[in-house]
């Protein structure tokens, strides 16, 4: 027989109180420090952990429930998609080498912010932030798992995926996302809060996921846009987690101000550079384009960032000073990007193209004051030395990589889109070199930490990556020149996509 | 201001001349040329002769550029660490004070790029 309920069930609110007040205690055995020991030395003050209020409540069941629910969802979509050869569906062949980009960076990055968040999930004192984090991880380890899931299908018809967690740490520009996802959990809780849970889950996640997957939609990729719109349902709790983070901060001691800042500063500008690879994507490797990288810019960086600054504004919190340089930057990374990646694609995992003559025109109608001055002239080149049978390959030059954002120096002066921008500094008598002002502030605040840097340059010339040569270079990273990348024109998967279409389409 | 840490923390600087087996990094920038994307590396033994750099692994590089073959070394202008810089093409690598990862900067006169547009 069933035990009587003595007491009403506890509501949602009660039950969360219970879980991030009633169910944590005061240490005594061992002082709290000792259990706690990395929650203080970043300088950040708390004097009531009580404090932090998350607006989502969120209990352990409640949250089982509501991604079960999307897990189901999420996989319906898939199996149909996987089932009815959905990868033919897309614009464009072309269209793929997006994706290819996306998924193998963006799952291991994902990886990592699970990783983090657990650490950050054990590491401070207070209970809400604690159980916040431990969802969050969970989170981040589901979209890891469903980008893979996506593109392992993918990976069954074509080149270049297969090899992503061998190619993480040794391909050469897989170093640029390595990199700020390494700098970010070798930091300590509270700064891995500012640098993901804030800088970009906050004011950046929207120039990933929004763009990018709406991309997705616009060629016919109801894979890659359904985990997308899956996770984008999360990242709503990730960007409140994010905000909370930094107010409650702010709110606990004037002293942890400047340090919140200089975090913020230091994170938006990792972000934006970081971010330049989804700006290529968005003004070249998509056959139907959704905005411009410089539009998306404007809407989600500039509009919704600029209104969030201003709320922060009560707490003393500046806009950083990057942000000037960042709008400056928007009308140029990803042409200067694209350009690069064009130029070294022979050691990349996908392929690249020139843009078609109306593909110029569409990117001269949107960059009306930089395209046709700076960059047109550079494709009509290439599209001349192609037709020459002289497609350019920039082999010997091996870009001199930034000491911070890892990018090879490819971005031009403030003020002088003529000029590649270098600077450089002296520490403990060693020369280092950085793409803009912004990352030598960066390294200049914590060199110890970025004289480690691995550049994937200096490790080539070093003989760390199978030996010093370009060939060693491909067998080191399992790269298939001429197969996995180079000119999209004539490649097997440009090949196949034609045939199997045809033959979904046609008798014959 | 150091990193913040739990304890003393003394980084291990990855690239130092040491790890590169006798030679030594120098990087140079091709100022108004930017078909190349990015200034870029060279692994130089300090006893080769400047000159020999320049034809020997410079001139490869840019030869494919249309400006490369109207470049007229002994009219090039150099850029060391933001100051106006001479270098010695008989002299090596080492005798004219180049050190691991000097960046170097250097303009062709009369030479503007691709259509003088600085490409």
């Amino acid at each position: 027989m069933d035990m009587k309920a003595t007491q009403k069930k506890m509501s949602l609110k009660d039950r969360y109180r219970h879980l991030t007040r009633g169910l944590d205690w005061e240490t005594t055995y061992q002082p709290m420090d000792v259990v706690f020991p990395y929650d203080k030395y970043e300088g950040i003050k708390v004097h009531d952990w009580d404090k932090w209020e998350d607006p989502f409540r969120l209990t352990m069941d409640a949250y089982w429930k509501y991604q079960a629910e999307k897990e189901r969802k999420l996989y319906a979509i898939l199996d149909s998609f996987n089932q009815s050869n959905g990868h033919l569906n897309v614009t464009d062949a072309r269209y793929i080498n997006a994706i290819k980009i996306f998924f193998t960076a963006v799952p291991q990055v994902e990886y990592m912010a699970h990783r983090g968040f657990s650490i950050a999930g054990r590491q401070f004192r207070g209970v809400g932030p604690r159980v916040a984090c431990q969802m969050q991880a969970i989170d981040e380890i589901r979209h890891a798992q469903t980008q893979i899931h996506t593109a392992s299908n993918y990976n069954k018809y074509y080149n270049g995926i297969n090899a992503f967690v061998h190619q993480y740490p040794r391909m050469w520009y897989q170093s640029v996302g390595k990199s700020f996802i390494d700098d970010a959990i070798t930091g300590g809780p509270f700064e891995w809060m500012v640098a993901i849970g804030f800088s970009f889950e906050y004011v950046l996640t929207n120039l990933v996921f929004v763009p990018f997957v709406s991309g997705a939609a616009y060629n016919g990729d109801v894979g890659t846009m359904t985990f997308g719109f899956s996770a984008q349902s999360d990242e709503a709790r990730h960007m409140t987690l994010g905000l909370e983070c930094i107010k409650f901060m702010l709110e606990q001691d004037p002293d942890n101000l400047p340090i919140v800042q200089g975090w913020i500063d230091k994170w938006t500008w990792r972000g934006t550079r970081f971010l330049s690879l989804i700006g290529a994507m968005m003004d070249y490797m998509l056959p139907k384009r959704v905005m411009s990288w410089r539009e998306a810019w404007d809407i989600y960086f500039e509009q919704n960032g600029g209104a969030l600054f201003r709320d922060l504004a009560r707490y003393g919190i500046k806009v950083p000073d990057c942000v000037a340089q960042a709008a400056e930057a928007k009308e140029h990374v990803s042409h200067q990007l694209w350009a690069a990646l064009y130029q070294w694609n022979f050691g990349t995992m996908f392929h690249t193209w020139i843009p078609s003559p109306e593909e110029l025109d569409w990117l001269s109608a949107k960059y009306p004051d930089t395209f046709d001055k700076y960059y047109r002239p550079r494709w009509e080149m290439w599209a001349q030395m192609e037709k020459e049978g002289k497609r350019y390959v920039n082999a010997g030059g091996l870009g001199a990589n930034c000491q911070v954002c890892q990018f090879p120096m490819i971005f031009t002066e403030p003020g002088d889109p003529t000029k590649l921008c270098h600077r450089q500094t002296v520490y403990k008598k060693e020369k280092y070199h950085f793409c803009s002002d912004h990352c030598q502030h960066i390294f200049e605040n914590e060199p110890e930490k970025y004289i480690q840097s691995w550049l994937p340059v200096n490790q080539m010339l070093q003989g760390n990556m199978g030996g010093g040569g370009l060939e060693e270079f491909f067998k080191w990273v399992h790269l298939r020149p001429g197969i996995d990348n180079m000119g999209f024109e004539g490649s097997e998967d440009q090949r196949n996509f034609a045939q199997w279409r045809g033959m979904a389409t046609t008798n014959s | 201001m150091p990193v913040a840490a739990v304890k003393e923390y003394v980084g291990v600087a990855r690239d130092t001349v040491a790890n590169y087996h006798g030679n030594q990094i120098l990087y140079m920038c091709w100022d108004g040329h930017l078909m190349l994307a990015a200034p870029f590396s060279l692994l130089v033994s300090p006893e080769m002769k400047f000159g020999d750099v320049l034809t020997g692994m410079v001139a490869p590089i840019l030869q494919v550029h249309p400006d490369a073959a109207h470049i007229n070394w002994a009219e090039a202008r150099w850029e060391k660490d933001d100051e106006p810089w001479t270098p010695d093409p008989e002299k090596s690598i080492r005798d004219n004070g180049l050190h691991h990862k000097d960046f170097l900067r250097f303009s062709t006169p009369g030479l503007k790029g691709y259509r003088g547009l600085g490409i």
